[in-house]
């Protein structure tokens, strides 16, 4: 595919510039947390408890006098980090799982497939709620379950794909030119089956963001003092009443960042998907 | 072995099942190949024509090794290719190699040319890795494609182009063998005589022998030496080139030449028209496979047994019970 088809396509779609530039904006921001936070994260000022947006504190304080602003930028980092690593680890996976099912097909297939099946049977926030009862929430236990419990999609894409690619002609030309299978997956089929998988990982990020949230949101994920919006979101709850920016702004930027990656994603979906082009 | 033809295909079969419905068990058997036989000797042209459908290209597959027969055997140089294990393979694909109808699908589009005709060399290991690029400018210009075209993707060129592409690439292990599976039916018209002519200057400079595999009877004439004609999975007749085009024998074989057009409008001809659509190979005529649409068959005989493939003439074989 044309990189120049692409990118003129994707620059048309307003929507999915303006996805593009709410995660830029939020790398920016998550790289960049140490010069532009004004306050540090975890300083606990008993003066300013609780304090409105105003002209010290742009986003307020919370319960415990620390600036809201700061701690929203420094949770950044965090849904980033989950975010890319939960979807790495089930890119990854799918990937693998995926490509052995499609290309050696029969027993393979069905045993990866049955697999898929089951563990899409399981609802996957209770399982992970389970699994994170028994090893204790920490950051990288997060972010390696949420990766193991949500490669199935990208298994079925792949699989898919390679179903459909190791009968098109020019792999069937490796073939016949006496390319070992390594060759045929890794140079021919690989290469051409990762544009959907791409797109699945952007639309991934959103979702391994949600989910960090709610972890961290009923306690069982980040733990404070880091900030993480979920858990800046628990004391949001405990303060609703008297503190409406404790849950208001934190709310925000996880409303922000998964439409930005949604965004994002189905914009790159549109500009790659073949079925568009003119 | 010197008298034994290059290639040999014996009494081959490759059904395929059909699913007939969600919830029924039972699965229907798509008999896209039935109980071919036929030889090619080495230096020639082979052509195989037929309607799509009719089996060629599974043929071409099961030549290619790409799938497995129900029954029967190919021999190459005398030996039966399904046997073949590790390096005996490995080595049986450098000897036969296809061009394909599709010169977009045919091309990796994430590569460029350059490494596209190179993989086989390096695959095969036939030139030292520093030699592989001088071998691609060597083989790219015997098809006519020029230097710069090296670092191109595939997407870049026009489909003849491409052709030209995958046709170096096969010949890029100078094999012996070369299965054209209509390598020209998706050209345009001009671009298709350019390719034939390459193709049948390649085959005198480098000795090779094809199967050239078409529903165009007239580019078939043009480039056969010996042609078999295919109906639903069957042979239906075989033999040299001039004998088949001057004196077709079976009723298939009359009919389709007679849709063939001719360029000269002065020449009326009478077309016979067949009734009916190709019948579905899951389903196939008791008897005689063209029994169902043929403009002269007997019911005492052909809708009722299969007619064998005999020797009518010197080396010209049909399958008809009434050209007995």
């Amino acid at each position: 595919m044309q990189i120049k088809t692409v990118t003129d396509r994707f620059s048309k779609n307003r929507l999915a510039i303006a996805g593009l530039a709410i995660v830029t904006v939020l790398f920016i921001i998550a790289l960049c947390a140490p010069f532009i936070a004004p306050y540090d994260y975890k300083t606990i000022n008993v003066r300013a408890i609780l304090m409105p947006p105003g002209k010290a504190h742009l986003l307020g304080t919370d319960d415990l006098g620390r600036d809201l602003l700061s701690r929203i930028i420094w949770g950044s980092r965090i849904s980033l980090a989950v975010g890319f690593v939960a979807v790495g680890i089930s890119t990854v996976i799918g990937i693998v799982l995926g490509s052995l099912a499609g290309y050696y097909g029969r027993w393979i297939d069905s045993t990866i497939m049955r697999f898929v099946d089951m563990m899409l049977c399981f609802p996957s926030f209770f399982l992970i709620l389970t699994v994170i009862a028994f090893v204790g929430p920490s950051i990288w236990n997060i972010m390696i379950i949420i990766g193991l419990t949500s490669w199935m999609g990208v298994a079925r894409l792949v699989r898919a794909e390679f179903l459909s690619l190791k009968e098109r002609e020019f792999v069937l030309s490796a073939v016949t030119s006496g390319a070992k299978d390594l060759r045929i997956i890794f140079v021919h089929i690989l290469p051409n089956a990762l544009t959907p998988v791409f797109v699945s990982a952007v639309l991934g990020v959103a979702a391994a963001v949600l989910v960090e949230g709610a972890l961290s949101f009923l306690g069982l994920g980040v733990q404070p003092p880091t900030p993480s919006w979920g858990n800046i979101l628990t004391s949001g709850k405990d303060n609703i009443e008297i503190a409406w920016w404790l849950s208001v702004f934190p709310g925000l930027a996880i409303l922000l960042t998964v439409l930005g990656y949604n965004l994002l994603g189905e914009g790159l979906r549109d500009a790659l998907d073949p079925k568009f082009k003119s | 072995m010197n008298n034994s033809p290059l290639l040999k295909v014996v009494n081959l079969k490759k059904s395929f099942h059909v699913s007939s419905g969600m919830f029924s068990g039972s699965s229907l058997q798509l008999k896209a190949v039935n109980n071919v036989s036929f030889s090619v000797e080495e230096g020639e042209t082979y052509g195989l024509v037929g309607e799509s459908g009719c089996g060629k290209s599974t043929i071409a597959r099961l030549i290619l090794c790409l799938d497995n027969p129900d029954q029967g055997e190919i021999y190459f140089r005398g030996t039966n290719i399904f046997t073949l294990q590790g390096v005996e393979k490995k080595k049986f694909r450098r000897k036969v190699q296809i061009i394909f109808q599709d010169p977009y699908s045919s091309l990796n589009p994430r590569k460029k040319v350059g490494s596209i005709i190179g993989e086989p060399l390096l695959i095969h290991k036939i030139v030292p890795k520093n030699k592989i690029r001088d071998k691609v400018f060597e083989l790219m210009n015997m098809v006519g494609l020029q230097e710069d075209h090296y670092g191109r993707y595939p997407h870049e060129f026009s489909s003849g182009q491409r052709q030209r592409i995958g046709i170096a690439r096969a010949l890029s292990l100078s094999p012996e063998l070369i299965v054209a599976d209509e390598p020209v039916s998706a050209l345009d018209v001009s671009i298709q005589a350019q390719t034939i002519n390459l193709l049948m200057d390649l085959q005198k400079q480098m000795k090779l022998t094809y199967l050239f595999i078409s529903h165009d009877l007239s580019v078939v004439k043009y480039v056969s030496t010996k042609v078999a004609v295919m109906y639903l999975g069957k042979i239906v007749e075989t033999a040299s080139n001039d004998e088949l085009y001057s004196s077709p024998l079976h009723p298939y074989t009359v009919a389709l030449f007679s849709a063939v057009p001719v360029p000269d409008p002065s020449v009326r001809k009478e077309r016979i028209t067949l009734k009916g659509e190709i019948p579905s190979p899951i389903n196939p005529p008791v008897g005689c496979v063209f029994s169902s649409r043929c403009p002269v068959a007997d019911s005492n005989i052909c809708f009722k047994k299969q007619p064998p493939l005999e020797e009518k003439r010197d080396g010209h074989m049909v399958a008809c019970w009434l050209k007995n």
